[in-house]
C-alpha cells in the first residue's frame, strides 16, 4: 500500500513537472481551470482536469484551435469556497487566460463567477448544477443540466420505481448544490403526492450524523434522499447501516466518484443516484471515450471526467466558430453551441446558458456503478 | 503650538493625497495590495494592543470584531450604499459622492463593531486571565458561526460587494492614501488615549487590577473603554478590508486571524504601539513577498512565536516606544 | 421514547470521545494552571498514527481485536512521546514566566502542529481502515447498538476507570493531586514536581491517542485539522465539568456530547458547533468553576 502511494506521489510529481514545467508555446491559447485538486472533493477536480487534458491533447494533435495549441493552466482551490475565487482571479490577472473552465461544485462556481463576469472572460462550468451559477451573468455557461431537472429525476424515480410514499431528506446546508437539489426534490415529491416525513441537515466537513439519522429512522421513511458530496455520503451510509436503517439511500451527481465506493464499501450496495453519464453505456462514442481514458490514465472515467472532456471540446469548438479569442466574440460563440455531440450527451446551450441534457440513474451493484436507466430532458 | 499642529496635519494630508495618486501609477498593483493589507493589519494590531498590551486583558477573539465591521459595512454598501451613490451621482460627480460616502461606511462598520464590543465586554469583564482569553475565543467563534448562517450576507458562499440592482456602481474603495490615513488616525487616537491625561489608568489596570481598584480607579469603566475603542477600530479595519477586497468570507476572520493579531502584538512587545506596528507590517509583508511559502507561513509564525516566548518574552520592544509617542501626544508620564 | 434513548446512546458514545480528550486538558490545568491548546493536535496525531500503523502492521483489510489493540498501543506510545516533547520544549522553559507566556506558546504549538501535519500528512482527508467490522451488534427494542459503538464505549469506560484508579490509588496519582493542590508545598514535601508534570502530560496524551483511534473507528474520516474543533469542544467540556477536576472532565464530556446530539436531532444541526461556545460563555458567566469545581478565592 505504501509502495503504491510512493509510486503515485512520484508519478504526480512527474506529471506536475511535465505539465507545469513543460514549455508553453509562444502562440498558445491560454485557458484556465480552477478546480478542487485536493481536499474533501478532490476527485471532482482531478477527474475534470484529466478529462480536459485528454480533450486538449486531441485538439492540439489535430492542429489546435485557430491554428494555435491550447495550453491549460490548473489552479487548485483545495475544495475551499473562497479559494475558488482567488484561483479564478489568479488565472485571469496573472495568467491572462482567454477562458475559464470550472468549477464542479456550485458554491465554488458561484464564488468565482462574478470575477469572470467582471473581467469579461467566458467561463464554462463542467458540472455545477445549481441554477444560480449561470444567473451571475452572460459570460457564465455550463455544460451540464441543472438541479430543477435533477431533483425531479430522483423524486420521480423514488415514487414511480421504488414506490416510495414516505421520503426523508438529509442535505448539506453549506453547499448551494445540496440545498438547491434538496429543494427541487422536495418540490417535485410533494407535487407527486409523496410525504416528506423528515428533513434533516448537516454541514460539509461533519463526520457524525447519527443524531440526524436517528430522527430520520424514527419517521419510518421508504427512502432517504442524500444530495451531498461523496465524502459525507460514505460516512452517512456506514452510520445508517449501523443504526439498522435498511431503506435505500438516493443521491445526485455529488455521489459520482470512485471514493463513494471506497469509503462506503458494502454500506452503499443497492443505492441509486442520478448523474450525467454512465461509463458502461453501450453508445459507441462513450465506449471509445472510456477506452481511451483507461488507456491514458488507467481508470474508468466518472461523470466529472466526461463533463470536463466535453467542456474543453465545446470551448475549442466555440473558438473555431468565433474566429478570435476576444471575450465578447467567444461568449457569443459558446452561447450559439447547438447539437454538439459530447460523450455526456448532445449539448445545446439554451437562453439561460444551460445545457439541456438527459440524466442517467446509476445503481451501486456488486461494488460498481451500473447503468440503470435514462431520463430524458423533456 | 497650534500652528505646528495644523502644519503637521496639513502636511500629512498632502502626503497621503500624493501617495494615493502616485501609488497605482508607480507600483505594480500587487504591491499596492500588499501595502493596503499592511495598513489594515496595523490598524487591527494597534487596536488589539490597547486591550492586550496596555490594559492587560487577554483577548484572543479580536477577528470577530473585524468580521462584524466587515459584514456590517458590506451589507450597508450593498443594500443601501449602492442606491444612495446611484442617486447621488445624478446630482454630483460620482467621485465626489464616493469621497463623502466611504468615511461614513467605515464609521458605520466601526460603530456596529463597537456595540458588539460592549456586548462582549460587559459579561467578559468579570473574568480574569485564562478564563477571559477563553471567553473571548468563544465570543469570536460564536460571531463567526452566527454570520456564517446569515444568508443575506452570503453565508458559506461569501459576500460579494456588488449590488445586483446597481451594477454600474463600484462599491470598492482601493485608496492607499485612505488606508494609511485611517491608520494614522487610529495610531494617533490610541496613543493619545494611553499616553495623555488619564492614560495611566489603563496601565494601572494591567499591572495590578486589585491595587488599581483600591486607589479609586474605576477599573470596570477603564476596561469597557478599552474594549469599546479597540472593537471600533477593529471594525473599521474590517470595513476597509471588505471594501478593498470586494469580497469577504467568514474564513478570513476565524481563530487563525485572531491568533495572527495576537502574534503581532506579542512579538512587537505587549505595551508598545510602535512594536505592534512594526510586527504587523513585517509579518504581513513577509509571506506575501516570499512566494511559494504557502503552507509554511503559519509554521513560521508559530515557530517565531514560540521561540520569542521562550527566548525573549518581552517581544521586540517590550513596553518601550520607538518614537516619542508620549511626547507627541502632549502629556504622559513615561 | 426509543428515539430519545437512541439519541442518548449516540450522545454518550460521542461524548465519551470528548471526555477522553477533556481529561488531558483538565489534568494538565490542574498541575500547571495551563490550558494546553496543543492537546487537540495530540488527538489528531493519535488518529494519524493509528492510520499509518494499521497499514504498516498489515491489519488494514482484516478487522480483528488484536489488530485494534496493536494499533492503539502504537498510537499511545507515539502520543506519549509527543506530549513529553511538547512539555519539555515549549512549556518547561516557561515554568516561572507567569500565565500569559505559556498560554501564547500553547496556541503557537497548536498551530505549529496543525500546519506541520498538513505538510507531513498531506491536507487531503484519509479514511481510517475498518479495524472493527461495522455492523449492528444488538437491537434492544428499537435501539440499535453497533459493534463500533460498543467498542468505543467499552474502551472509553475501561480507560476512564483506569485513570480513576491511577489518580486515586497510586503514588503517582497522589503526587499529581498534591501538585495540583499546592505545587510549592508539594515540592517542599519532597514530591518530584518536574517528573510529575511530565507524567501528567504523558497520561493525558495516552488518553488523547485512544480518543483518536476510537474516532477513527466510528467516524473514519481523518485529516490534519481534525483536532481543532474537538480540541476546543473538549476544553469547553473540561470547563463545564470544572477545570482541574477529573470526574468533572468525564461528566462534562458526556454532557456536552449528549447536548450536542439532542440539539442536532431535535432542533437543527445548524448551530452544532456554536452550542459548545454558547455553553462555554454561559458557564463562565454563571458558574466559572464548573459543575464539580470548587470556588476559588483570589489572593491579593
Amino acid at each position: 500500500m505504501r509502495g503504491a502511494r510512493l509510486a503515485g506521489a512520484v508519478c504526480a510529481a512527474l506529471l506536475v513537472l511535465a505539465c507545469g514545467g513543460g514549455e508553453r508555446p509562444a502562440n498558445a491559447i491560454v485557458v484556465g481551470h480552477f478546480a478542487s485538486m485536493t481536499g474533501d472533493t478532490a476527485t471532482f477536480g482531478r477527474s475534470a482536469d484529466q478529462g480536459m487534458r485528454m480533450a486538449i491533447e486531441k485538439i492540439n494533435a489535430a492542429g489546435g484551435a485557430l491554428g494555435r495549441p491550447i495550453w491549460l493552466i490548473t489552479e487548485d482551490d483545495r475544495s475551499v469556497t473562497e479559494e475558488a475565487r482567488t484561483a479564478a482571479q489568479k488565472l485571469i490577472q496573472r495568467d491572462q487566460v482567454v477562458a475559464l473552465l470550472g468549477e464542479v461544485a456550485s458554491s465554488r462556481s458561484l464564488a468565482a463567477a462574478p470575477e469572470a463576469q467582471r473581467a469579461q472572460v467566458p467561463m464554462i462550468s463542467p458540472g455545477s448544477t445549481n441554477p444560480k451559477v449561470t444567473e451571475v451573468g452572460d459570460y457564465i455557461f455550463r455544460a451540464c443540466f441543472i438541479d430543477p431537472f435533477q431533483g425531479a429525476v430522483m423524486a420521480r424515480f423514488a415514487i414511480d420505481e421504488l414506490k416510495a410514499k414516505r421520503l426523508a431528506i438529509l442535505f448539506d446546508f453549506k453547499q448551494d448544490y445540496s440545498v438547491g437539489l434538496a429543494e427541487f426534490f422536495r418540490e417535485t415529491a410533494t407535487k407527486l403526492g409523496a410525504e416528506i416525513v423528515a428533513d434533516e441537515r448537516y454541514t460539509s466537513g461533519d463526520i457524525e450524523f447519527r443524531a440526524q439519522l436517528t430522527t430520520i429512522r424514527a419517521a419510518k421513511p421508504d427512502a432517504i434522499f442524500v444530495p451531498g458530496y461523496y465524502t459525507e455520503v460514505g460516512l452517512i451510509a456506514q452510520q445508517a447501516r449501523e443504526l439498522g436503517i435498511e431503506v435505500p439511500l438516493l443521491g445526485g451527481d455529488g455521489w459520482d466518484s470512485e471514493r463513494t465506493l471506497e469509503i462506503g464499501g458494502a454500506n452503499v450496495e443497492g443505492y441509486y443516484f442520478s448523474t450525467h453519464y454512465a461509463a458502461d453505456s453501450d453508445s459507441p462514442r462513450v465506449q471509445a471515450f472510456v477506452a481511451e481514458f483507461k488507456d491514458k490514465y488507467g481508470a474508468t472515467p466518472d461523470g466529472m471526467a466526461a463533463l470536463g472532456y466535453d467542456s474543453a471540446l465545446i470551448l475549442a469548438d466555440a473558438l473555431a466558430r468565433a474566429g478570435s479569442t476576444s471575450g465578447p466574440a467567444l461568449r457569443d460563440a459558446i452561447a450559439a453551441t447547438s447539437d454538439f455531440e459530447g460523450v455526456s450527451g448532445k449539448i445545446t446551450m439554451d437562453a439561460q446558458r444551460n445545457a439541456r441534457k438527459d440524466a442517467v440513474v446509476l445503481k451501486i451493484d456488486g461494488g460498481k456503478f451500473r447503468y440503470h436507466r435514462t431520463v430524458s430532458a423533456e | 503650538m497650534r500652528v505646528r499642529a495644523w502644519l503637521i496635519g496639513g502636511g500629512a494630508i498632502a502626503a497621503l493625497v500624493a501617495l494615493d495618486w502616485l501609488a497605482p501609477r508607480a507600483l505594480n498593483p500587487y504591491y499596492v495590495t500588499i501595502l493596503s493589507r499592511i495598513g489594515i493589519a496595523v490598524i487591527a494590531a494597534v487596536s488589539l494592543q490597547l486591550v492586550n498590551g496596555f490594559t492587560g486583558q487577554f483577548s484572543i477573539g479580536h477577528a470577530g470584531f473585524m468580521a462584524i465591521g466587515a459584514y456590517a459595512s458590506a451589507a450597508l454598501s450593498v443594500y443601501a450604499g449602492a442606491a444612495l451613490l446611484d442617486a447621488a451621482s445624478q446630482i454630483a460627480p460620482l467621485g465626489f459622492a464616493r469621497l463623502l460616502y466611504f468615511p461614513l461606511v467605515l464609521a458605520f462598520g466601526g460603530l456596529v463593531a463597537a456595540v458588539s464590543g460592549i456586548v462582549v465586554a460587559v459579561p467578559a469583564l468579570r473574568l480574569r486571565g485564562d478564563y477571559l482569553a477563553i471567553a473571548t475565543l468563544g465570543a469570536g467563534e460564536i460571531i463567526r458561526i452566527a454570520i456564517l448562517n446569515i444568508d443575506a450576507v452570503g453565508g458559506a458562499r461569501g459576500f460579494s460587494l456588488a449590488s445586483p440592482a446597481h451594477p454600474a456602481i463600484d462599491l470598492r474603495f482601493e485608496s492607499l492614501g485612505g488606508v494609511f490615513g485611517v491608520a494614522l488616525v487610529t495610531i494617533a487616537v490610541i496613543a493619545r488615549l494611553v499616553y495623555a491625561g488619564g492614560g495611566l489608568a489603563f496601565r494601572a489596570v494591567r499591572e495590578d487590577e486589585t491595587a488599581a481598584e483600591s486607589i479609586g480607579i474605576a477599573t470596570t469603566r477603564v476596561k469597557v473603554e478599552a474594549f469599546l475603542v479597540a472593537s471600533f477600530f477593529a471594525g473599521v479595519a474590517g470595513a476597509l478590508f471588505a471594501h478593498s477586497e470586494g469580497y469577504i468570507h467568514t474564513n478570513s476572520f476565524g481563530f487563525v486571524r485572531s491568533f495572527e493579531l495576537v502574534a503581532f502584538v506579542v512579538l512587537g512587545g505587549l505595551g508598545s504601539l510602535s512594536g505592534a506596528i512594526i510586527a504587523a507590517a513585517t509579518l504581513t509583508a513577509l509571506p506575501e513577498l516570499l512566494r511559494g511559502f504557502g503552507d509554511w507561513r503559519m509554521v513560521l509564525y508559530s515557530v517565531l512565536l514560540i521561540a520569542t516566548m521562550v527566548l525573549r518574552p518581552q517581544g521586540l520592544l517590550g513596553q518601550r516606544e520607538l518614537w516619542p509617542l508620549a511626547r507627541m501626544t502632549r502629556g504622559g508620564a513615561k | 421514547m426509543e428515539n430519545l434513548l437512541q439519541q442518548l446512546l449516540n450522545g454518550v458514545t460521542w461524548g465519551s470521545i470528548y471526555a477522553l480528550i477533556a481529561l488531558g486538558y483538565t489534568m494538565v490545568y490542574g498541575v500547571l494552571k495551563l490550558i494546553n491548546f496543543a492537546h487537540g493536535e495530540v488527538y489528531m496525531v493519535g488518529a494519524m498514527t493509528g492510520y499509518y500503523a494499521a497499514h504498516a502492521f498489515g491489519v488494514a483489510g482484516a478487522p480483528s481485536i488484536a489488530g485494534l489493540v496493536a494499533v492503539m498501543l502504537a498510537s499511545m506510545i507515539v502520543c506519549a512521546l509527543l506530549g513529553a516533547l511538547i512539555e519539555r520544549v515549549a512549556y518547561r522553559p516557561l515554568r516561572n514566566a507567569g500565565r500569559l507566556a505559556p498560554l501564547i506558546t500553547a496556541i503557537g504549538v497548536s498551530l505549529l502542529l496543525q500546519n506541520l501535519g498538513q505538510i507531513v500528512f498531506g491536507a487531503d482527508p484519509k479514511f481510517f481502515p475498518a479495524l472493527v467490522r461495522s455492523e449492528e451488534l444488538v437491537r434492544v427494542g428499537g435501539i440499535a447498538i453497533s459493534n463500533i459503538q460498543a467498542t468505543v464505549l467499552a474502551t472509553a469506560v475501561v480507560l476512564m476507570a483506569g485513570l480513576q484508579y491511577v489518580v486515586r490509588r497510586t503514588r503517582f496519582g497522589r503526587a499529581m493531586r498534591a501538585v495540583s493542590h499546592d505545587a510549592p508545598a508539594a515540592a517542599l514535601m519532597g514530591v518530584p514536581v518536574g517528573p510529575v508534570i511530565l507524567g501528567t502530560f504523558v497520561l493525558g496524551s495516552i488518553l488523547a491517542a485512544a480518543a483518536g483511534i476510537l474516532v477513527g473507528l466510528s467516524n473514519p474520516k481523518i485529516d490534519p485539522l481534525m483536532g481543532l474543533m474537538p480540541g476546543l469542544k473538549a476544553f469547553v467540556a473540561a470547563v463545564l465539568g470544572g477545570i482541574g477536576s477529573v470526574p468533572g472532565a468525564m461528566a462534562g464530556g458526556l454532557l456536552l456530547g449528549v447536548i450536542e446530539t439532542l440539539v442536532t436531532g431535535y432542533l437543527s444541526s445548524t448551530y452544532r458547533d456554536a452550542i459548545a461556545f454558547l455553553i462555554l460563555v454561559l458557564i463562565l458567566l454563571v458558574r466559572p468553576t464548573g459543575l464539580f469545581g470548587a470556588p476559588q478565592t483570589e489572593k491579593v
